[in-house]
């Protein structure tokens, strides 16, 4: 109980600069993916391929590769000097937004062709549509699925360990090799990641309420 | 002078040609019903008149507009704000409450404040006597009471013409009389209508033109006495047969 009660305070260290990168990098990364989907449906075929092409691309390669490529690869061009923490939260968005961008794609195109009509007949322009009739619906419907690939995140964010950022895992890696207790302390830190988790699923489910559809 | 004016109208959809050169004029204050087999091209010619489908050939006029011109000098979201559609399938907006549904287009086009757009919603739930279900969602509402509330939307854009496509074909047929009652009202009052139908009787009592399309073609058009009592075309007769 002691070599825990001792390890806890840096694990919780490490857990803040997890939850700061994962917060940060999944809003970005929900942006991202809201663009690449609406360039995938606009009625531009340039704009459909490039983003088809950058999700094809994250989708295609590892994770670890995507954060290599990004902080040793990006900054081996001296163009750019990126910290170990920005280059972390720029690959989880990255990463999340490929993935968003097909959730966002599925769920607008889930949207009858009907709701459309509707509010174009009605003398709605092509993005207030968007706004305010197909969006919306289509955010309640995808809710579930941005919950999965969020906490799929979540854990990603354990990989940034490798590039030495100080998250829960490596503050975990430290304190293993500090005491010797690697069953502990891994225990510890697992226990950790499932209480974030699972209050995620909380919150989503608790939304996920709120805004249903009668 | 007429408001809606359709010149040799045409339109494909890939090698399938659903209209071909249709002609037809609607008059302010005119209710028109079209009817026809199943595939004739009838709600393709409605949904050209709001150019809910891009036309591929031929002018449509509406309102002195030509929203065909090939130079698109025409923004049809403005024209579209005159001309009220009702689908068939409703096409309410599930995520909002019936009053919502019917103030969202004053609001966010014509930035109504929000207590006058929601009187005047009222004013129209009265009308399609649907005022106790302001605060309903579209479902928990029957498909009769969705189509009046569909009604109501489009009416609060205060249109110059009103567009139904077979407004009552996916309804219970015990619900298509409170749509139909509705819809004479408004016809009553001088509304301009175009109302893609298999409702003969409505057709014959308040049309005052049909137009019968098949094959994509308009093949006769006269007042509704006429051309139900004494069709001239054999297809008209043939049609009508099965129908009435």
């Amino acid at each position: 109980m002691d070599i825990i009660a001792a390890a806890l305070p840096m694990l919780v260290k490490g857990l803040q600069v997890t939850l700061y990168i994962f917060v940060i990098a999944i809003i970005l990364g929900f942006l991202i993916g809201l663009v690449v989907a609406l360039l995938r449906l606009a009625p531009i075929k340039i704009l459909n391929w490039i983003a088809k092409i950058y999700v094809d691309a994250i989708r295609g390669t590892p994770f670890i590769v995507q954060l290599f490529f990004i902080y040793f690869g990006v900054n081996s061009l001296n163009i750019i000097s990126l910290n170990s923490t920005t280059a972390g939260i720029i690959t989880v968005a990255i990463n999340a937004g490929a993935y968003f961008a097909e959730i966002i794609r599925a769920g607008i195109q889930s949207i009858d062709k009907g709701q459309t009509e509707a509010a174009r007949s009605i003398g709605f322009t092509g993005t207030q549509t968007m706004r305010y009739v197909v969006l919306p619906q289509a955010f309640r419907r995808m809710l579930p699925t941005i919950t999965n690939q969020s906490i799929i995140s979540l854990k990603d964010t354990s990989l940034l360990s490798v590039i030495g950022i100080a998250d829960l895992t490596q503050q975990g890696q430290i304190q293993a090799s500090a005491t010797f207790e690697a069953f502990k302390i891994w225990l510890v830190v697992g226990v950790i990641y499932f209480i974030i988790i699972y209050l995620i699923t909380l919150i989503a489910n608790f939304i996920e309420r709120r805004v249903q559809v009668r | 002078m007429s408001i809606i004016t359709v010149k040799n109208l045409r339109k494909s959809f890939g090698a399938v040609e659903v209209l071909k050169d249709i002609n037809a004029e609607v008059q302010e204050k005119e209710v028109i019903c079209v009817i026809g087999p199943s595939g004739s091209g009838k709600s393709t010619f409605l949904r050209c008149l709001n150019l809910l489908e891009e036309v591929t050939g031929g002018e449509v006029i509406v309102n002195g507009h030509n929203i065909t011109d090939p130079k698109g000098k025409i923004n049809i979201n403005k024209v579209r704000q005159e001309v009220g559609m009702v689908f068939q399938h409703f096409n309410l907006f599930p995520h909002k409450t019936v009053l919502e549904n019917i103030t969202l287009g004053p609001i966010k086009i014509r930035a109504t404040e929000k207590a006058e757009a929601g009187k005047l919603a009222l004013e129209l739930l009265d009308k399609v006597g649907l005022r106790e279900k302001a605060n309903s969602y579209p479902g928990e509402l029957s498909g009769g009471q969705k189509q009046r509330v569909a009604i109501a939307r489009a009416l609060a854009m205060n249109p110059k013409i009103m567009l139904f496509d077979e407004p009552t074909s996916a309804l219970d047929p015990e619900m298509v009389g409170d749509v139909l009652e509705v819809m004479k009202q408004l016809a009553k009052e001088g509304m301009t209508m175009v109302v893609v139908t298999h409702e003969m009787g409505f057709a014959r009592e308040v049309g005052d033109r049909v137009i019968f399309m098949d094959g994509g073609y308009i093949v006769e058009e006269n007042e509704p006495g006429e051309l139900f009592g004494n069709p001239q075309h054999e297809r008209t007769k043939s049609f009508l047969g099965k129908v009435l």
